[in-house]
Order: structure tokens, then C-alpha cells, then sequence
């Protein structure tokens, strides 16, 4: 061995031939086989396979719900940590459909650039934070979306004595927004559409974006209008500011699951969908005994008392009565968080029940 | 290595038996495990990955880098647009961030140099000032000085309307300090050129001046002539080739000015944290440096009647730099990467532009951070190689 590159070569096979004759197993077998390292789904399995994010929930014994950093209305803690929101009491839906139980929920607040990573991950099972469903997000990121629990557009915040009416006002002016979302892109091709040009800053955080934009630094704030609404809260004098009914963008804000567990997609789709039926119907969390007594096939079907539609997706019967007890119906889940009686003050619109002039409209149990 | 010891270490290889017992070959089956342990983990990491990528349907690979962008930077050094690819966005945001570091080391490093020089003056009220000035500086956490220094800029900057006009074309509004922008018409080489020779024959004058100096002892104010040089020649050509650039001056839009050009106050937020921070560490690394020349030096320097100020100049610093350049490249790697704190107040450097909008537009986590890292690294290792070499040079030489 005079030469050491002969001998490190030979050093080397014999180590792969070692490797490969000794190790007990096939390294690229062990892929999937840990629940807790890399790779999140897998049950010493290769491929995730339908029940299994389910079989976790169940075996971990809560929910894990991705929400936002804090956006009122959606998902935002109070001063003891207690989420409230639309966002949030999906989740709780969730978790009382699975384990009869709505407190059986943890939320991890995300930023709007970690969101993805950490439902791709499997840090999170469902990640229910004003996220919009579009087409590149639903194919190419590897998860799906169930459902829209609410339907919103991009508009913009401006200071009322700034003299801007429309949108179109805006040329030449900068506008704050969050980094990593849609509104980056709409607002381009907005203003790229309608040759104005226009400077854009995008903060990581949208409570740095709008402290920015109240101490001046922006012309407008933009994201989707009922962020708008809740984010105007927290401006030193919200009265100075309004939103402007130009609405540039189509904002279908819903959950989304992991793709390739189609049971669990369907365990979120019909939460949703139980909730936005149960208000078609006229059940609510206050008149949820007497229409446990109802003669109507539609309620009795949603309700579980006739067919086996809770157990077609692993849950029990009842699934949907949970569910509803924990968060009420959809309207009711609406007004409470961001109805015309809160804060927020945002009118039905586009969410009301297709019934009654919105497009919230869900597919029937049966 | 001699001749005689390499003739004794073959014959000492060539002694021992080719077994477990011979340390050579020991050692290279012990590098050769280590090697393929190194690449198995990395492989079955990849391969995981792979997998999982595949299994989850999301797609990789880099070909994203050609699609279109579709979304806006603020403060772009080469033009860029919406339609502009994502290798482009890459690359705006690489020059962000390069902008910010350079001007960031060059003025920490003086500050630096002032803080620790200062730290150690006899003057009682100027030393404690520098010591506070450390303690205070390198105790705050970075990302609390870059939101104190972006809201504490923007605060008393008055609204593009109300713009403040310190000196004719120069304005200054939170949307940032705006000066006139040069725009070049013909003659632009002559200027040019102007310029090249009075710096080249500025260097050439050095040279000469030191050359006198060794050879017969005479001071030549070589540095003034240079400084003069630099400014009569190019300000010459420019009155003779009949002022081949004249200054645009910004405009009043409907909402800001347009043209001229255009300091953030994001960019300025973020220079003046990182520059007063790591000013305060360098200080330090300075201030041990001089404190570990022999203080007989100073006293040997002052017997033959050197000044306070040419004592430091010729006799400390450069002592003193042996000390300081190691730390010191430490200093300005952990700038250049502390400058992806950018992102927290919307300054648009690489860590914003690629591994924030541009990431969160493809969902291409891996490569997109994979690139960045690599970024940061050649970054840092170009860094590294200079200061080396620069160390080296300047190391003592025994002779």
C-alpha cells in the first residue's frame, strides 16, 4: 500500500461491501417507518394510506391545528391563550366530531411563510388559517383543501383625508402588505394589468406591516377585506381609515389537509359541510335536543339517526351533533366571530347560505 | 518536509506488516468508515426526501428558477419586473443583501477601529463614553435594534407632502432620502478616463513618495496631492468636454416624487443596526489587539520622538492587526448573515425575496432553501479566503 489514494479506495469498498452485507436491513426501507423523525405520516408503511392520519389524531389524543399569528375574527388568543375565530372554531368542530370533545385541540400559530412547510411536514393535521385555495397550492404543494369556510377578497385600507376612492387612485403610491402570500401576485397583476405603477414592501410579520403603515411609511395597506377589517382595529385612530369597496381579487379562504389520506380529507370536507347544512336546515347548538326528535329525513340523516354516514368515515354516528354542540351552525359560528354584532362588523354578503343570496352551499348527506 | 525524514518514514512503512497492527493502514480503513458514513447519511437523508416528495405530490426539482415571478421588489440594483423569471428575483435579492453587507462591514469596521481606539484614550469622559457605548450596543438583541432604528427613523420623517429640503434637489420623507440622480449625455469617456489616470498616477505618486522617503528621509504630502489629483482632473474634463452629465432632480407625483435616487429607510434602518451593533464587538477585538502590544513599544516609539498619532499608525496597528484579524473576519461573516434579518422590516434581501416570496410562490421549500444556504456559504467562505489571505500578509514574518 505505497499509495494512499489505492489504499482509501480500497478502504472504501471494503466498507460499502461491509454495509451492504451486514446491515440488517435496507437503509431506504426504514422511509416511513418513523412517525416522529422526518417523514411525518407512515405507519411502517411506505405509502400513507387512508385512516392513518385519523389512527394518529386518536393515538396522540388531540388535534393539531395550524392558525394564524393573531388575525381577529379567524384566529386570534385572548389574553389567556384562548383561540377564538372562524379558523379556530373549525378546528374545534373538528375535534369534537373525532373526539366528542372540542377542547381536544392544540393550535400552532403560523406565519403566512411557514404555514405550508409545516403542514407538508406533518407538524400540523389540518391547517385552518385564511389560506386561499387556488389552483397551484392544491396540485403542486402536495395537500388539498376541503372546503371554503369563507369567501373574501383582496381589497385595500387607505387614510380617509388621503383622497383615494377606487383602487385605481393608488398609482404611483407604496402598499404594505404580508410576505409569501396571494395578495402579493394580485396586487401586480393588478396594477401590471392596468399599466400604473406602483411600490410594494412586504413585511414578514403583518403587525410590523401595519405599524408601517400607520406611522405613514405606505399610501395603502392591502390584504384580503376581512383582514382589513380586523387588522383597522389596531391602528392608533381607526376612524381615520377606511376600506375601499374595490375588491381585486376572488379569495376563497378554507382548510386544507395533507394529500394521499382521503379519509381524513373527507373527515374535514363534511365537518365543514355539516356545518353550512345544519344552518340550511335550521339546526343550531340551542335547538340541537328537540331536532334530535325531528321527523325530517334531511336532519335525521345529518344528525345521525338514520343511515351509517359517520362510520363511512371512521367516526361514530352522532359525529355531526358534536360537532354542531361545540360551535353551532355555520351562520352562528359566523356571526359570533365576525357578524355585523362584533368589532369586525362584516355583513353575511357572499357567505350567506346559497338560500339566501351568498354562494355557501354544501353538498347533501346522503 | 527534508529529503532524510521522508526516506526515514518510507522505510518505516515499509517495515511494518500490511495488518491491522500497521498504524497507516489503520488509519486510512478508520477515514475510509468515517467517508462512507458521511455519504450513506447523506444519501438516505436525499432519498428520504425523495421519497416523501414523491409520495406527498409535490413537485421539485429547479426549472421553477424560469418561470415568471409576477410580483414587485421595492429597491432593485438591475432592472427587474413582474414579468422578470425567479432567477432574476434570486438575483435582485443577492445584490440587496451583497449592498447591505459591504456597506455595513466598511462602516462597522471604522466605527469599530474609532470605539476601540477611543475606549483606550487617557481621557476619562471618552472612555467611559466608548465603554457604554459597547455595553449598551452588543447587549440589545439585533432584531430589537433594526425595529428601534426602522420605527425610530421613520417616526419624525415627515409624509412625502411636508418633505423636508435641507439643500436644493435633496429631499428627505419616510418614503426615504431622495437625491438627484447623475444622467450621463456624451463625453463620458473622456470624464472616465480623467478619473482612471488621476487615480493611476495618484498611486504611482504614493509609490514614488514612499521610495523618497526610504531613500533620503523626506515627507511628501502624497496622499493631499492624491486626494487634489482626484478631484482637478476629472472636475477639469468635465468643464472642458462641456459637462457630459447633468443631475435629474425627482418629481412630485401624485402620491411621492419620482426619478432621482432613493435611499429606503428600510435600508437605512437596517445598515445603521448592523453597523452600530457589530461596531461595538469589533471595538472590543480592537481594543485587545492594541492592549496586547508590549507597552515598551509605545515607550520605544516615544524615545525617538514619534507623535501619539504616528506612534499608533506605524508602530501599534500594525502590530496590533495580528490580533485583530481573525476575530475581526468572525465579526464580518456574522454581519453578512445577520443582514437576513432584513426581512423583518421589509428590506428586500435575499432571505426576503428568494427563501420568503419566492419559496412561499413555488412551495419548493427544499431547493429553494438549499440555494440560499449555498449563498450564504460561498458567501462566507469567499469572505473567509480573503481575510486569510490578508492575514497572512500581514502575519509576522520570521526571518
Amino acid at each position: 500500500m505505497k499509495n494512499p489514494l489505492v489504499a482509501l479506495i480500497v478502504g472504501i469498498l471494503i466498507g460499502v461491501g461491509g454495509l451492504y452485507f451486514f446491515l440488517p436491513y435496507d437503509p431506504l426501507s426504514l422511509i416511513g417507518g418513523d412517525t416522529r423523525g422526518v417523514v411525518a405520516s407512515g405507519d411502517g408503511e411506505a405509502r400513507a394510506s387512508a385512516g392513518e392520519t385519523l389512527r394518529r389524531v386518536r393515538d396522540r389524543g388531540f388535534l393539531q391545528c395550524g392558525v394564524s399569528q393573531g388575525l381577529p375574527g379567524f384566529s386570534s388568543p385572548d389574553e389567556r391563550g384562548n383561540w377564538s375565530g372562524i379558523d379556530a372554531d373549525f378546528c374545534r368542530a373538528l375535534a369534537a366530531a373525532i373526539f366528542h370533545d372540542p377542547s381536544k385541540v392544540r393550535f400552532r400559530p403560523l406565519s403566512a411563510k411557514d404555514r405550508f412547510t409545516a403542514l407538508q411536514s406533518g407538524e400540523i393535521d389540518i391547517l385552518s388559517r385564511n389560506t386561499t385555495w387556488t389552483m397551484s397550492r392544491d396540485t403542486q404543494l402536495g395537500f388539498d383543501f376541503v372546503g371554503v369556510t369563507y369567501y373574501d377578497g383582496q381589497s385595500f385600507m387607505v387614510r380617509k383625508n388621503a383622497g383615494i376612492e377606487t383602487a385605481k387612485d393608488l398609482a404611483g403610491g407604496t402598499i404594505c402588505t404580508e410576505m409569501g402570500t396571494t395578495t402579493e401576485l394580485n396586487l401586480a397583476d393588478y396594477f401590471r394589468s392596468r399599466g400604473l405603477s406602483y411600490k410594494v414592501l412586504s413585511f414578514e410579520k403583518n403587525d410590523e406591516a401595519i405599524v408601517a403603515y400607520d406611522r405613514g411609511r405606505c399610501d395603502a395597506y392591502t390584504t384580503d377585506a376581512s383582514g382589513l377589517y380586523a387588522q383597522r382595529l389596531k391602528l392608533t385612530d381607526p376612524d381615520a381609515n377606511k376600506v375601499l369597496d374595490d375588491i381585486i381579487s376572488k379569495e376563497p379562504l378554507g382548510p386544507a389537509v395533507r394529500q394521499g389520506d382521503p379519509q381524513w380529507e373527507d373527515i374535514a370536507r363534511w365537518t365543514l359541510n355539516a356545518l353550512l347544512n345544519a344552518e340550511e336546515l335550521g339546526v343550531t347548538s340551542g335547538n340541537l335536543d328537540e331536532m334530535l326528535e325531528s321527523d325530517n329525513p334531511r336532519v335525521k340523516r345529518l344528525l345521525g339517526r338514520e343511515g351509517a354516514y359517520g362510520e363511512a368515515v371512521g367516526l361514530s354516528p352522532d359525529w355531526a351533533v358534536h360537532a354542531i354542540r361545540a360551535v353551532g351552525n355555520y351562520g352562528e359560528m359566523f356571526e359570533r366571530n365576525v357578524g355585523t354584532e362584533t368589532p369586525l362588523g362584516i355583513k353575511r354578503g357572499l357567505n350567506a347560505l346559497w338560500t339566501e343570496g351568498g354562494v355557501q352551499y354544501a353538498p347533501p348527506v346522503r | 518536509m527534508s529529503m532524510g525524514q521522508g526516506h526515514k518514514d518510507h522505510r518505516a512503512r515499509s517495515a511494518a506488516p500490511l495488518g491491522w497492527n500497521n498504524p497507516r493502514v489503520r488509519s486510512f480503513v478508520y477515514q475510509a468508515a468515517v467517508l462512507i458514513a458521511v455519504i450513506v447519511t447523506v444519501w438516505f437523508f436525499a432519498a428520504t426526501a425523495q421519497e416523501n416528495l414523491e409520495r406527498l405530490n409535490i413537485s421539485s426539482g429547479f426549472g421553477f428558477l424560469d418561470n415568471t415571478a409576477g410580483f414587485g421588489i421595492i429597491q432593485t440594483l438591475i432592472p427587474y419586473s413582474e414579468q422578470s423569471s425567479y432567477a432574476r428575483a434570486f438575483f435582485v435579492g443577492l445584490l440587496n443583501t451583497l449592498i447591505v453587507a459591504v456597506i455595513g462591514i466598511v462602516f462597522a469596521t471604522l466605527l469599530g477601529f474609532l470605539i476601540g481606539v477611543l475606549r483606550l484614550s487617557n481621557n476619562w469622559l471618552i472612555a467611559k463614553l466608548a465603554a457604554a457605548y459597547v455595553e449598551v450596543m452588543r447587549n440589545i438583541p439585533l432584531l430589537l435594534h433594526l425595529f428601534f432604528w426602522y420605527f425610530a427613523v421613520l417616526r419624525p420623517l415627515p409624509g412625502p407632502d411636508e418633505s423636508l429640503n435641507p439643500l436644493p434637489g435633496i429631499l428627505l420623507n419616510n418614503r426615504g432620502l431622495i437625491l438627484p440622480a447623475p444622467v450621463f449625455d456624451s463625453g463620458l469617456i473622456a470624464f472616465l478616463a480623467a478619473f482612471v489616470l488621476a487615480i493611476a498616477g495618484g498611486i504611482a505618486l504614493i509609490f514614488w513618495a514612499r521610495k523618497r522617503q526610504r531613500d533620503t528621509g523626506q515627507l511628501f504630502p502624497a496622499w493631499r496631492v492624491f486626494a487634489a489629483l482626484v478631484v482637478i482632473l476629472p472636475a477639469l474634463t468635465w468643464l472642458v468636454a462641456g459637462a457630459p452629465f447633468h443631475l435629474e432632480f425627482a418629481e412630485k407625483g401624485a402620491f411621492d416624487y419620482t426619478g432621482g435616487m432613493r435611499l429606503l429607510p428600510e435600508f437605512v434602518a437596517l445598515v445603521l443596526g448592523l453597523t452600530l451593533y457589530t461596531a461595538a464587538f469589533i471595538g472590543e477585538i480592537v481594543r485587545a489587539g492594541i492592549l496586547s502590544v508590549g507597552k515598551g513599544q509605545r515607550e520605544a516609539a516615544a524615545s525617538l520622538g514619534l507623535k501619539e498619532g504616528t506612534t499608533l499608525r506605524l508602530v501599534i496597528i500594525p502590530q496590533a492587526l495580528r490580533l485583530i484579524i481573525p476575530p475581526l473576519t468572525s465579526q464580518i461573516l456574522n454581519l453578512t448573515k445577520n443582514s437576513s434579518l432584513a426581512v423583518a422590516i421589509a428590506y428586500p434581501d435575499l432571505v426576503a425575496v428568494f427563501a420568503g416570496t419566492v419559496l412561499n410562490q413555488t412551495g419548493q421549500a427544499i431547493e429553494v432553501i438549499a440555494i440560499t444556504m449555498a449563498v450564504y456559504l460561498t458567501l462566507s467562505l469567499l469572505t473567509s479566503l480573503a481575510m486569510n489571505w490578508y492575514n497572512a500578509r500581514i502575519a509576522l514574518k520570521e526571518r
